[in-house]
């Protein structure tokens, strides 16, 4: 039980001309949630399809159950639950049946009725697959990743266009998942599903690890003052009035405002005086600072900085 | 042996899973033995054949219809002898046809192109196993569709003129002809879109009836058309059949050489060119 759940370094996935995956390295524990979190086109879904055995690599070393997906395929299969992010059913299959035929390929599956039970999806287990609403496809997905009771399961965006009621069952389901033992890999674009969720975060974005830790960690309790004006605001000068490192960003709010943040390298330096500065300087320069506070970091925050990018699709 | 350990991390959702849970999703992971893959699957593959409204039609309406219709009717010149007779080898070739090629080349494209055969590729169902359960599923409906189809020319007053071994000959034409019509199915819905595929099985279906001598003998054709229908599988299954069920005799070794070749050949390249996803 020492080998870790999946070992990725240095892995490299093109497709043709494109470089999907640039060098990308994390490791994910045994009985733990991992989730790979970044936007639309980062490489999280080549990443877990090379760990999956449906890609191979074009470069670096991946284990997973301190096995090789591909060469040790048939070993693996048994043993790891998968949920791609859509499809995957035959659309004339009714719920229950296949799920009833994915048990059968394992020794020791999970009864079906449970899991349909347990997942809201009873009413449904007769109706054919192109019959389900969105949710409901998703779930029996779900449902079909963990039947087999596998060491290991890959969700690939398991709650993307979920209801809240799903999505809560869902979660559920992960955590209960993890409270047996079970290692989950996860992908997501939600920051709170993975701050909810994940003992282990891995932000990917451009095809490579642009930061990792616990969503405690990746925050570091760090702490950002925020304010609204309609006033100008000349950031260079507010940030030479503050000390150094601290950096003044800007983004268009509504009705012409402007939102500002100041981010800083050094967490001690975000203390009362830092507030103060900030509020001397605009009562310097006659700046009306609107819904003034300081807060604390969110994932998201911490992907913005990161990456400079909108999380959110589209 | 599961304890629960929480970590430092301050996580919004603590539902303590409960103990019901924790041996509900233990894990115990293992692979069924092999014959029961392959018997779930091929009985998943059967039903979800049987279930399909074109498939159905395809498979069963069609060719109970022109039995029965150009069996009642004389619209259609199908030579001497009681038309029932002349009949019913070309529509159980044309049977087989519609199942082992157009049914499955059409089923599996489209599980190619929803992700099912990839899907399926992660589990311990290996390929082999999912080839056999399709080879069962496809042999399932043409057994359902030999014995309705016999039953219904028995009823409109069949008499094969059988040979020694001539149903055995039958019997081993049609497996040659299944084997023949579907890797030509793996090739096309393996290597094109789910939607050419479709046309394309269409398309091949309704050649294949008007060229292969399914309704009447491709000696009624002129000679050159006659010699380049004479190598197409469909052909060769439904003179093949001719000869062992209407005219008493064993079929010809062409019929089962060209066959087999085509087996040969399509299962080569669909082998060789088949993707899965």
């Amino acid at each position: 039980m020492d080998t870790a759940a999946v070992e990725v370094v240095d892995l490299v996935k093109r497709y043709g001309a494109t470089t999907a995956v640039t060098g990308l390295t994390f490791s994910a524990r045994r009985g733990a949630v991992t989730a790979l979190l970044g936007p639309n086109g980062a490489g999280k879904t080549s990443t877990i399809e090379v760990c999956e055995g449906f890609r191979r690599a074009d470069g670096g070393r991946v284990r997973v159950l301190g096995l090789d997906p591909v060469a040790d395929a048939a070993a693996l299969k048994p043993r790891v639950g998968v949920m791609p992010q859509s499809g995957g059913v035959p659309t004339g299959a009714r719920a229950a049946e296949w799920l009833r035929l994915l048990a059968s390929f394992h020794a020791r599956p999970i009864e079906p009725r449970l899991l349909l039970e347990r997942l809201g999806l009873t009413s449904v287990a007769t109706t054919p697959f192109r019959r389900l609403s969105g949710g409901q496809q998703q779930r029996l997905s779900l449902a079909c990743a963990v039947v087999g009771r596998p060491e290991l399961v890959f969700l690939d965006e398991p709650t993307a266009g979920l209801d809240p009621q799903a999505r809560m069952a869902t979660w559920d389901l992960v955590t209960a998942l993890r409270g047996a033992g079970v290692a989950v890999i996860l992908t997501t674009h939600h920051m709170e599903e993975a701050e909810r969720l994940a003992d282990h975060v891995v932000v990917i974005d451009r095809g490579a690890v642009a930061a990792e830790g616990t969503p405690a960690e990746l925050t570091g309790g760090r702490r950002e003052v925020c304010f609204s004006t309609d006033a100008a605001v000349d950031t260079g000068r507010l940030e030479a009035v503050l000390p150094a490192g601290s950096r003044v960003g800007s983004q268009g709010a509504a009705d012409g405002r402007r939102e500002y943040t100041i981010t800083t390298d050094d967490p001690d330096a975000l203390d009362p005086e830092f507030l103060a500065a900030v509020t001397a300087w605009c009562a310097s320069t006659g700046v009306l600072a609107e819904d003034l506070r300081m807060r604390r970091r969110t994932l998201e925050d911490v992907f913005l900085q990161l990456t400079g990018r909108e999380l959110r699709e589209q | 042996m599961t304890e629960h350990t929480s970590t430092a991390s301050a996580r919004a959702t603590a539902p303590a899973a409960g103990g019901d849970d924790v041996s509900l999703f233990t894990p115990a992971p293992g692979a069924a033995p092999m014959w029961r893959m392959v018997a779930s699957q091929a009985g998943m593959e059967l039903r979800v054949m049987l279930r399909h409204g074109e498939q159905f039609l395809l498979t069963m309406v069609i060719p109970v219809l022109l039995l029965v219709g150009f069996s009642l009717t004389s619209v259609l010149d199908v030579g001497e002898g009681p038309r029932v007779d002349a009949l019913t080898p070309g529509v159980l070739a044309l049977a087989v046809m519609s199942t082992s090629f157009t049914g499955l080349a059409i089923g599996t494209g489209f599980e190619r192109r929803y992700g099912v055969l990839k899907r399926l590729g992660a589990t311990p169902l290996s390929r082999f196993g999912l080839l056999a359960a399709k080879t069962l599923a496809v042999l399932g409906v043409q057994t359902i569709q030999v014995v309705v189809l016999c039953a219904v020319a028995l009823a409109l007053g069949w008499s094969p003129s059988l040979a020694p071994g001539s149903v055995l000959a039958a019997a081993v034409l049609v497996l040659l002809a299944t084997a023949a019509f579907s890797s030509l199915a793996l090739l096309m819905a393996g290597t094109l879109r789910a939607e050419a595929t479709l046309a394309g099985a269409n398309l091949v279906y309704v050649l294949m009836l008007g060229l292969g001598g399914v309704l009447f003998p491709t000696s009624s054709f002129p000679g050159p058309l006659e010699q380049a229908a004479s190598v197409l599988p469909i052909t060769a299954l439904s003179s093949g059949l001719r000869a062992a069920l209407a005219e008493g005799s064993l079929p010809g070794l062409g019929a089962f050489a060209v066959l087999a070749v085509w087996a040969l050949v399509c299962g080569l390249l669909a082998s060789r060119f088949f993707r899965w996803d």
